[in-house]
């Protein structure tokens, strides 16, 4: 009687040992998972920071190519340079795409900077002397594919967050995140009004 | 009765719908070729002589470079159908990310030149639209479309040798001359390879990769040159778009 009852006892703490590793196996799995996901997320948004810094450098080449032109509008000019201040001024890294006001903050002070350049772009189509300078014509499409690089760039980063945010929400996957202190990361948003071509008063 | 009638009208309104999206949408073409032509404007030969230059060039370098001409975008950007069709078709090695697609769309006047992430720095962006304004398009204008791909791809060439053979890239005025005298060369070396071909030479030349596959009549027939696929590489929307 007493052997039969340390048996069953036996039998359960074993069971429960395998239940009890085996849970924790797949939690590590799953928490490695996130890791690599995570570290994905990074990895992409490192590539849309160089391409947005390297939209900065080309900026002040720019502009100094079309303040040498004579007579053309110095607001459009100072609107590229003031936009990009502002970005300069914001700071903003990896940790902080968990936060939505200041990713939202960094998306906007981005996105003014594109619209001030495409005003600045759209204005340079008057001046034939500028189309006509293969240094400019280069500067220009160096800028056209680092816009180019920037959406693809998004693009790319919006589909790797999607991926991480649908997993840290997914049942039972949810539970190790919550524990592990994954976040939810926020995405690019279109830009508004981004459909409407720039307008220009002459 | 009444409800079914809506029903049907509904399923008709999302067939529609759904019908209008693919159509404002050019298909991807899966690229079995090195160059494509989609609007008939090349002679077969002329599509044959670029395929297999440009499979040479990748036999010797790994860069792959791909060309496509289809008829028209249907209004879609030209930037985000050339990332789509170099992406789905994986051009260029997978480590080296070192494809090319020339994309050109003849009716809407467009063309672009998409870099892979491997080959930026060698053909900038400033290079690939200095190549598409400069080389391409003056014969475009003149409807020499064959001259004018032929001295584009000739330029794209030149501009990403220097990146895994250590060649410096030499300046613009030389790269022009060699650029047409190369393929002069190379259109003479075709020809004359091409009257040996019923003795052998031929796919002795060729060699590698052609395997068996490479029957002594098929010229011209497609396919039979041991076709395009694509390595893994990826792009990051590098490269220029101009018109003509």
């Amino acid at each position: 009687m007493k052997n039969k009852g340390l048996m069953i006892g036996c039998g359960i703490g074993i069971l429960l040992v395998i239940v009890v590793v085996g849970f924790v196996m797949w939690g590590v799995g799953v928490y490695n998972n996130l890791v690599g996901l995570d570290e994905q997320v990074t990895q992409s948004w490192s590539q849309v920071e160089n391409q947005y810094q390297r939209r900065a450098d080309l900026i002040p080449n720019l502009v100094n190519t079309v303040k040498g032109v004579a007579g053309f509008e110095k607001e459009t000019y100072t609107a590229v340079t003031e936009a990009r201040a502002k970005v300069n001024q914001i700071n903003f890294n990896s940790d902080m795409l968990n936060n939505p006001q200041a990713f939202q903050q960094f998306q906007a002070a981005q996105d003014n900077l594109s619209s001030a350049l495409s005003r600045l772009l759209v204005t340079v189509e008057n001046y034939p002397e500028l189309k006509a300078n293969e240094n400019f014509l280069q500067l220009q499409s160096q800028l056209e594919g680092t816009e180019n690089r920037i959406s693809v760039e998004r693009m790319k980063f919006n589909q790797v967050v999607q991926e991480y945010n649908t997993t840290i929400r997914r049942f039972p996957a949810n539970f190790v995140a919550g524990i592990a202190g994954f976040e939810q990361k926020q995405y690019f948003q279109a830009k508004e009004g981004a459909d409407e071509a720039p307008t220009v008063q002459f | 009765m009444k409800h079914l009638r809506f029903n049907f009208n509904f399923l008709v309104a999302i067939l529609l719908l759904t019908s209008a999206v693919i159509i404002s949408q050019p298909k991807v073409p899966k690229l079995t070729r090195y160059c494509t032509d989609q609007t008939n404007t090349l002679t077969s030969s002329e599509i044959d002589l670029i395929d297999r230059s440009l499979k040479t060039f990748e036999d010797s370098t790994s860069n792959q470079i791909i060309f496509l001409m289809i008829p028209s975008l249907d209004g879609y950007p030209i930037e985000m159908f050339a990332y789509e069709v170099a992406t789905e078709n994986k051009i260029g090695q997978k480590n080296k990310n070192n494809g090319v697609l020339f994309l050109v769309s003849l009716n809407d006047r467009k063309m672009r030149i998409e870099v892979g992430y491997g080959l930026e720095g060698a053909l900038t962006d400033a290079l690939s639209s200095s190549i598409i304004r400069n080389e391409v398009a003056p014969y475009f204008r003149k409807n020499e479309y064959y001259n004018g791909i032929v001295a584009g791809l000739n330029s794209i060439i030149l501009a990403t040798k220097g990146e895994y053979k250590g060649e410096r890239r030499d300046d613009g005025e030389d790269r022009e001359g060699f650029g047409v005298f190369g393929f002069i060369f190379m259109m003479i070396l075709f020809f004359i390879l091409s009257r040996f071909k019923r003795g052998g030479v031929f796919p002795i030349i060729l060699g590698g990769g052609l395997g068996s596959r490479s029957s002594g009549g098929g010229f011209g027939g497609g396919g039979g040159f041991g076709g395009f696929s694509g390595g893994g590489g990826s792009f990051g929307g590098g490269g220029s778009s101009g018109g003509w």
